[in-house]
C-alpha cells in the first residue's frame, strides 16, 4: 500500500488508525525521492536520515514533505541551487520551517530551484535541469521546479515553495498540481534566501486545495524576526473551506483572455483559452457570477518591465552579502576586492549576472527616476487597478501561461512578445501581495494546464474556498504525473 | 579684519549607546573589549536574515531631533545605501535619506562659544546602523562585528561655523546633549563619536548668504576626536589660504580628503567626479513606521533637563558660582553625582567644593572617569558631615578623602581605624586644660601680668597632650575660661 500519493487528510487518518507508521511513510518518501531524482533531477539533498516525528492530532504530524533549497535549514545544506552557496550549512532554520516542525512535519529532501529563485525554467540550478515528470523533454517551469516535480510525482503530499513573480504558481500549472502563495506577510520570510524582498512570498505546492490550506495553516504566523509579517491567528484556512460559493463574483480580463488579442495564436494557445472559457462555464454552474472586464492594455503591457526593474534592483542589493568572505566557498585573490570578484564571477550563472547588471543600471543616480521610480509608480497603478476590481469582485480568474509546459530544447528565458502578458500576469499577485492560487484545469496533448484565482489581501479564505469549489467541479484533484514522454 | 572668511559644516556621527539592543538586530548593544561577542545572524548578513527596527533607538533619535528643533516625519522610512566594503556584511547600510524625511530635518541649535551665543542650522538628522570595525595588522586585517548594527545618529549641519573653536564648541554642546538625554555616552575613546568636516574659504568682504560667493567645498573624512577636528580645520584653512595666495585656489577641485592624526595634515582621497553612487532605495523589509502625534508628545515630555538648565538651577537654588556650576555640568555623570549628594542631605556649597577641587582633581590626575571611582555619593556626604559636626578637622578630612577614593572604604570606618576623631567633649578638654595649667604655674603668672599671648602656647600644650585631636576652637575657649578661674 502506497500513501505518499494520497491527500494529507487521508494519510493522517491512516496514521491515526495505525494502518501505517511515520517511519514507513518516511521510507516510502525516501525511496521515491531517489527514484524521482534519478529520473528528473529534482533534489539537491535527500535526507536519508530523516527521523519520524510523533503522530498527534495535527494533520501534518508524522508526514514527510520537501523543502525548497532557498529555505535556511539548520545543519542541513542550503544552497539556493547556487554554486555561491554550494557548501553552506546554516546554523538557523527559517521560521516557516520551524513552524512546520512544530506541527510534527518531517522534511525528507531539499528541492532544486532556479538559482536563488531567479528564473522560470528550472534549468539554472547548480545541480542541473529539473525535468517535467509528465514529459522529460519539457521544463517544470520555475523557480520552484524541484518542489513541483516531486509533488506531481507523488514523493509526498506537499513541498514548500517561494514565489517572487510566479515561481510557485507557474510550475504548479506545468506539473498539473496546486500552487498557492498567501497574502504577503502571512508566512514569515525569515530564513528565506531573498530574491526581491518586496515581491518574495513563501507558499506551498500540493495536489489539492484543502492540502494547501492545511499546510499554510501550519507555516503561517506573525514573527518577531520579520516586520512585514502580520498576526493571522484568527484565521484558520482549512476550517474556512466549506465549498459554498453561491453569489460570489469573479472577473476575467478581456485583454488577456480573448483569443482575438493573439492574431498569431498557435493551436495550443487556442485550446488553452478555449479550455479557460469552459472553466468559466463550470464556475457559473456552481453558482459563481463571472464577468468579463476590461483593463487598459498599456498598463498590462507594462507589467513585465515593472517586474524586471524592481526585482533586479532589489536582487542586486539583496545578494551583495554573497562575497564568499563570511560564508560560501571563499575564492582566491590578492586582496578582498579580488576575492569577492572571483567568488561572484565563478559562482553566479550568466542569467543572474545579467539581472545584477540591470538592477545596478536602474538604480544608478542618473537612471533611478526614469526606471526604478517609474516602475514603482506603475506598480502602484496596477495594484490600485486590481484593488478597484476587488471592490466589485471576490477574485480575478485567469489562465496560467499560454499552454502546457514548454519544451526544454531551444528554451530561453526570453518570451514571445505577443503572449507576454499571458505568461507574466501572475506577477501582479506579487506587486500587490495578493493571495493567489493555481489549480489544474485540463489537458492539452495529455499535458496539464492551469488556471489562477487571485483575490484581495487578507482574503485568503475566500480565494481558497472559490478554488476548492471549482476544483470539486473538475477531475484534476490529487492527480499524479503520468509520463507521456520519457525523452 | 581677516581677508578670508571660513565656512565649516559638520557631519557628526554618534552611536546611540544607551539602548539594550542594536538598531535592527536583537544582539546586545554594549561596548565590550571581547571581539565578536555581540552578534546575531543578521549582523553578519547570513542569507535569509531580516532587519527589525528597535523602537527605543527610534525614540531616542526623535528626542534628539526635537532638541535640535528639527521637523519630525509623519511616516518614517529607511533606505539602503549600497556599497562593498569588508566592514559591511550585507553589502549595504540601512540608513535614511533626506527624502523622504528622516528622523529630523531643518532645525537649529544655539550654543555658547567664548561667552557668546551662536546659532547653527541643522540640515538633517538621521538614524542608521554602524559598520563592523576593522583592525589592521601587518599583511592582514581582522573584522569585529560587535559594532555592526549599533545604532548611529548622523547629524548634518549647514556651513554656519566659522572657526575650529566654534566647531569644537558645537561638538561639545552636542556631546553634552547626547549624554544628558541618555542617548549616548558619546565617548570618543570608545569610537562612539566620529566626524566628517567640510571646510571652504571665501573673501570676507563678500556676502556669505549668497551661495555663489562660497569657495570650493573640501570634505575631510573620519576625524575621530574633537582635538582632531580642531587640527584638521586649522590645517585645512591654512592649506586653502596658501593656495589662494599662490593663485592656485581656482584650480582646486571639489574633493574628499582624510585626516592623518600623526602628521596633523589632510591627505587627498578622491575628487568629486569619483564619488560613489550609493544606489539608494527604500529598504523593503521595513514597513513605513507611523510616528503618531501622541508618541511625539510623550517623547517631548520625557526630555530631561539639559546642562544649561541644570547650571541655572545650581546657581539660583544652590548659590554656586557660575564657574563652579559650569565645571559640574560639563560631564553629566559629575552633575548626577553632585545632585545625588544633595539628595542625600549634603550642603550644596560644601558638596560643590569637594567635587570641583578634590574629586575632579583626583580624576584628572589619575585619568579616571567618575563612573570608575570607588567613592559613592553616600561616602562623600558622610565625609562632609564628619567635618561639619567637627568629628574631624578639615586637614584630617583630606586624608580620609584620599583613603575613601582609593580604597572605597566608608569615611567613618577610616576615622575609627586611624583613631582620627577630634576630641570635642568639653569636660575632657577642661580636664586636660587644668593638667596643662598645673604644670605651668610660671606661665599663668605671665598671663595675669598682661602677657595674654601666652594663651597660644597653652592651647598648643593641649594639642600636644591630645596628639592634635582636640578640637582647636574648643581647646582655646576652654583654656581662656580655666585660666581666668586661677
Amino acid at each position: 500500500m502506497k500513501y505518499m500519493d494520497k491527500s494529507i487528510e487521508l494519510i493522517h487518518e491512516a496514521l491515526k488508525k495505525g494502518e501505517v507508521t511515520s517511519e514507513e511513510l518516511i521510507k516510502e518518501a525516501l525511496e521515491k525521492s531517489h527514484e524521482v531524482n534519478d529520473k528528473y533531477n529534482a533534489f539537491v539533498t535527500i535526507l536519508d536520515n530523516a527521523k519520524a516525528l510523533k503522530v498527534t492530532d495535527n494533520l501534518l504530524s508524522g508526514i514527510p514533505y520537501g523543502i525548497k533549497d532557498n529555505y535556511s535549514t539548520k545543519d542541513i545544506l542550503s544552497t539556493g541551487s547556487s554554486n555561491t552557496l554550494k557548501d553552506y550549512v546554516p546554523f538557523f532554520t527559517a521560521t516557516a520551517i520551524e513552524n512546520l516542525t512544530k506541527c510534527g512535519a518531517v522534511a525528507v529532501n531539499k528541492t532544486v530551484m532556479d538559482e536563488f529563485g531567479m528564473g522560470g525554467t528550472g534549468t539554472t540550478g547548480h545541480t542541473g535541469t529539473v525535468l517535467n515528470p509528465w514529459d522529460k523533454t519539457r521544463m517544470c517551469a520555475g523557480s520552484s521546479a524541484g518542489s513541483a516535480c516531486a509533488v506531481a510525482s507523488g514523493v509526498y503530499p506537499y513541498a514548500t515553495g517561494s514565489d517572487t513573480g510566479d515561481s510557485i504558481r507557474k510550475p504548479a500549472a506545468y506539473c498539473g498540481i496546486v500552487g498557492y502563495k498567501p497574502t504577503y506577510g502571512m508566512i514569515s520570510r525569515y530564513g528565506l534566501f531573498p530574491f526581491a524582498s518586496s515581491l518574495d512570498h513563501c507558499g506551498v505546492l500540493t495536489r489539492n486545495v484543502k492540502d494547501a490550506a492545511i499546510v499554510v495553516d501550519g507555516m503561517k504566523g506573525i514573527d518577531k524576526n520579520d516586520m512585514t509579517s502580520w498576526d493571522s491567528s484568527h484565521i484558520n484556512l482549512k476550517e474556512s473551506i466549506n465549498g459554498k460559493v453561491s453569489g460570489k463574483k469573479l472577473c476575467y480580463i478581456k485583454e488577456i483572455c480573448d483569443i482575438n488579442n493573439y492574431p498569431d495564436a498557435t493551436t495550443e494557445l487556442k485550446e488553452h483559452l478555449n479550455n479557460f472559457m469552459n472553466v468559466i462555464n463550470k464556475c457559473k454552474e456552481i453558482g459563481l457570477e463571472v464577468e468579463e472586464v476590461s483593463v487598459d492594455k498599456k498598463l498590462l503591457q507594462a507589467v513585465p518591465s515593472v517586474y524586471v526593474v524592481i526585482s533586479c534592483a532589489e536582487a542586486t542589493s539583496n545578494m551583495s552579502n554573497l562575497t564568499g568572505i563570511i560564508f560560501g566557498p571563499r575564492a582566491k585573490g590578492n586582496n578582498y576586492i579580488e576575492m569577492m570578484k572571483n567568488y561572484r564571477t565563478e559562482g553566479f550563472s550568466p542569467l543572474i549576472k545579467r539581472r545584477f547588471v540591470i538592477g545596478s543600471y536602474v538604480l544608478q543616480a542618473q537612471n533611478k527616476d526614469r526606471y526604478f521610480h517609474n516602475a514603482q509608480r506603475v506598480r502602484r497603478l496596477v495594484v490600485d487597478k486590481w484593488k478597484e476590481l476587488f471592490k466589485n469582485y471576490d477574485a480575478v480568474i485567469l489562465p496560467v501561461g499560454s499552454g502546457p509546459a514548454k519544451l526544454l530544447k531551444g528554451s530561453k528565458d526570453m518570451l514571445d512578445k505577443d503572449t507576454q502578458i499571458l505568461e507574466d500576469h501572475l506577477q501582479i499577485g506579487n506587486f500587490g501581495g495578493f493571495p493567489s492560487i493555481t489549480i489544474p484545469d485540463g489537458f492539452i496533448n495529455n499535458l496539464p494546464i492551469g488556471v489562477n484565482i487571485t483575490g484581495n489581501c487578507y482574503d485568503d479564505a475566500n480565494v481558497l474556498n472559490i478554488a476548492y469549489a471549482l476544483e470539486s467541479q473538475m477531475n484534476y484533484k490529487d492527480q499524479i504525473a503520468k509520463e507521456v514522454n520519457n525523452g | 579684519m581677516d581677508k578670508y572668511k571660513v565656512l565649516i559644516g559638520l557631519e557628526m556621527h554618534c552611536e546611540i549607546s544607551e539602548t539594550n539592543t542594536k538598531v535592527f538586530s536583537s544582539a546586545a548593544n554594549n561596548y565590550t573589549e571581547e571581539a565578536n561577542a555581540n552578534i546575531r545572524p543578521v549582523d553578519m548578513a547570513f542569507p535569509g536574515t531580516l532587519p527589525v527596527v528597535n523602537k527605543e533607538a527610534v525614540k531616542k533619535a526623535l528626542m534628539a531631533s526635537m532638541i535640535l528643533n528639527c521637523k519630525q516625519p509623519e511616516y518614517m522610512y529607511f533606505e539602503r545605501k549600497n556599497y562593498y566594503y569588508p566592514d559591511l556584511p550585507k553589502g549595504f547600510q540601512i540608513t535614511q535619506e533626506t527624502k523622504p524625511i528622516p528622523v529630523g530635518i531643518y532645525g537649529h541649535l544655539d550654543f555658547e562659544v567664548d561667552g557668546e551665543v551662536k546659532r547653527v542650522r541643522i540640515n538633517n538628522l538621521h538614524l542608521e546602523e554602524d559598520a563592523a570595525s576593522l583592525d589592521h595588522y601587518h599583511g592582514y586585517s581582522r573584522i569585529n562585528y560587535n559594532r555592526a548594527g549599533v545604532p548611529l545618529l548622523e547629524l548634518v549641519t549647514e556651513p554656519d561655523l566659522h572657526s575650529a573653536n566654534e566647531a569644537v564648541a558645537f561638538l561639545e554642546t552636542m556631546r553634552s546633549i547626547y549624554q544628558y538625554t541618555n542617548i549616548s555616552e558619546a565617548d570618543s575613546k570608545k569610537g562612539q563619536i566620529r566626524c566628517d568636516v567640510n571646510v571652504s574659504i571665501m573673501d570676507s568682504d563678500k556676502d556669505e548668504s549668497d551661495v555663489n560667493n562660497w569657495g570650493t567645498k573640501i570634505e575631510i573624512k573620519n576625524v575621530n576626536s574633537f582635538g582632531g577636528v580642531r587640527d584638521a580645520i586649522n590645517y585645512e584653512i591654512k592649506r586653502q589660504i596658501e593656495l589662494k595666495e599662490d593663485g592656485k585656489y581656482e584650480q582646486m577641485e571639489q574633493q574628499t580628503r582624510r585626516f592623518d592624526e600623526e602628521s596633523g595634515t589632510t591627505i587627498f582621497m578622491r575628487s568629486k567626479v569619483d564619488a560613489i553612487d550609493y544606489k539608494y532605495f527604500v529598504e523593503p523589509n521595513l514597513p513605513k513606521i507611523k510616528i503618531s502625534e501622541n508618541w511625539l508628545k510623550e517623547i517631548r515630555k520625557e526630555i530631561p533637563a539639559l546642562a544649561n538648565e541644570r547650571k541655572e538651577k545650581y546657581i539660583k537654588e544652590y548659590g554656586l558660582t557660575n564657574y563652579d556650576a559650569t565645571i559640574i555640568v560639563k560631564d553629566k555623570n559629575v552633575a548626577d553625582y553632585y545632585e545625588k549628594t544633595i539628595e542625600l542631605g549634603a550642603d550644596p556649597k560644601s558638596a560643590s567644593n569637594w567635587i570641583t577641587t578634590n574629586l575632579l582633581g583626583h580624576l584628572n590626575k589619575m585619568e579616571l572617569d567618575i563612573k570608575d571611582i570607588k567613592m559613592s555619593p553616600t561616602m562623600l556626604v558622610e565625609l562632609i558631615n564628619l567635618v561639619e559636626n567637627k568629628t574631624i578637622s578639615s586637614k584630617q578630612a583630606k586624608e580620609v578623602f584620599y583613603d575613601t577614593i582609593t580604597l572605597g572604604k566608608n569615611p567613618s570606618d577610616i576615622v575609627k581605624e586611624k583613631g582620627l576623631s577630634q576630641i570635642s567633649d568639653e569636660q575632657e578638654i577642661v580636664k586636660i586644660a587644668n593638667e596643662v595649667l598645673d604644670e605651668n604655674e610660671a606661665i599663668i603668672e605671665k598671663y595675669k601680668n598682661g602677657r595674654t599671648n601666652v594663651i597660644d602656647y597653652l592651647v598648643g600644650q593641649i594639642m600636644k597632650k591630645t596628639k592634635g585631636k582636640a578640637n582647636p576652637e574648643i581647646a582655646r575657649k576652654t583654656m581662656l575660661n580655666e585660666i581666668e578661674k586661677r
